[in-house]
């Protein structure tokens, strides 16, 4: 009986014991070396595998980088000091980059902005945009169903009465939510730009002031107070742009209808 | 002579493993969409049952056998085929590293092939010689092979059909495999 159970285990563990010794000599001799940029690089990325350097992950966006084949800047969650960082690993000059952050262009409330109809349907912002272009009378407003809250990998959005709001100092700029919203009222601007026209509507002023009481018309009283010209039009829809805009805060106070609104720039 | 032709064939065609015994099926299913992983993925497993036949042989005839420890037949047989799955991995990371990409989980996956276990069992079981095992094995292999790549060939044929919106994907894959298996019955009888 003991002898039975003897001769099984020391058969077993001695094919066990042989084949693992022939794979420990086989790895080493078959060994892959890997760079180890690729590792050291690997510790330092943010690891979230948002994929919007266009890699699959981190992973791969670290090999990528030590082939030379994709820009240090690429990865549009890291900051500058991390960018600086991968410079000085892989022996490159970095460049600066500016801080960015995604920026809901509406301010569409269920206060705001008058809804058609009172929507029950699936709990998504695509599906609920395709009845009738959404249960806001504007249809280049938010639809508020929350398709960017589920899209952003860093919880920097939350859906506040109807409308979805961007926690800037969390974002990573990732830009997941840009391409979720069905109605392309994400947009990615520079964190440190204060102020924005948040309206996306291209309808006639007449039409925008009916819907939403805090959609652009078009009144052009922002560009006439805009020290250094930087608020342009299209059609009666005005927009500043980043980069002549001082961060003055005339247009805000000058907007008849509040919709430039003010975000605090703060960088992490 | 005969005997060896009738070994292979009817392991590649009669007997084949996936089509008509229905082993090993994941990674047919799994690794179908492309002729060329399909090939890589063949390779991989005729390397791995041809070795895994000839060791499990010896293994079973000389260290389970005499000490009628017959029992433990696939305990040690997996160990056999696990040791060579990892073999192979290596070797392939470090000399086709994209077919060892292309591969993925798959790799591995064929330590718990069925077909692979299946084949080595059932040449104990026929009491085939040494030499008619890894005959045996060989056969399977490349019947395995056989199965993947007609199966992807098909498979990328259907890519640019026009398929009914509810059988895309899986659903007409299965359909397919169902065809290709059916019309490997037609070789049953052939000896």
């Amino acid at each position: 009986m003991v002898a039975n159970l003897l001769i099984s285990a020391s058969i077993v563990g001695g094919l066990g014991l042989l084949f693992g010794l022939g794979l420990s000599v086989a790895s080493k001799v078959f060994e892959v070396k890997v760079d180890e940029k690729v590792t050291k690089i690997r510790e330092i990325l943010p690891g979230a595998n948002c994929g919007a350097c266009g890699q699959t992950g981190c992973d791969a966006f670290a090999e990528c980088l030590v082939e030379g084949k994709c820009d240090i800047s690429g990865c549009p969650v890291a900051g500058d000091e991390l960018v600086e960082e991968l410079g000085e690993i892989l022996g490159i000059e970095a460049g600066s980059t500016v801080a960015k952050t995604a920026r809901v262009m509406c301010s569409g409330t269920y206060d705001n902005c008058k809804q058609k109809f009172d929507y029950s349907g699936v709990e998504d912002c695509v599906a609920a945009a395709n009845l009738y272009g959404g249960p806001p009378a504007c249809t280049y407003g938010c639809v508020g169903l929350g398709n960017c809250v589920r899209a952003c990998p860093f919880d920097a959005i939350v859906m506040v009465d109807g409308l979805a709001r961007i926690i800037e100092s969390k974002c990573k700029s990732c830009e997941k939510c840009v391409v979720a919203c069905p109605k392309n009222i994400i947009e990615m601007v520079p964190k440190c730009n204060e102020y924005t026209v948040t309206c996306k509507s291209l309808d006639k002023g007449a039409v925008v002031r009916k819907n939403c009481s805090v959609g652009c018309i078009g009144c052009r009283k922002c560009s006439k107070v805009c020290p250094v010209d930087a608020i342009s039009f299209e059609g009666t829809l005005a927009k500043i742009n980043p980069d002549i805009c001082t961060n003055c805060g005339e247009c805000m106070k000058a907007c008849p209808v509040n919709s430039i609104k003010r975000h605090k720039c703060e960088l992490v | 002579m005969r005997e060896i032709i009738i070994i292979v064939l009817s392991a590649v065609l009669v007997e084949n493993f996936v089509l008509t015994q229905f082993l090993g099926v994941c990674p047919f299913i799994g690794v179908s969409k492309r002729i060329n992983t399909a090939l890589g993925m063949g390779g991989a497993v005729i390397f791995v049952m041809t070795f895994a036949s000839a060791i499990t042989k010896l293994v079973f005839d000389y260290l389970l056998e005499p000490n009628s420890l017959e029992y433990l037949n696939i305990i040690a047989f997996i160990l056999v085929i696990a040791s060579l799955v990892q073999f192979v991995e290596i070797v392939l990371k470090r000399f086709v590293p994209p077919l060892y990409k292309a591969l993925g989980i798959y790799l591995p996956l064929i330590t718990t092939n069925c077909a692979v276990l299946g084949m080595a069992l059932m040449g104990i079981e026929r009491e085939y010689s040494l030499g008619a095992t890894v005959l045996f094995g060989l056969g399977a292999g490349l019947g395995f092979t056989l199965a993947l790549v007609l199966f992807a060939g098909v498979r990328e044929k259907l890519e640019e059909n026009d398929i009914p919106e509810s059988l895309k994907g899986f659903s007409i894959s299965l359909i397919a495999a169902a065809l290709v298996s059916v019309a490997f019955f037609g070789f049953q009888g052939l000896f």
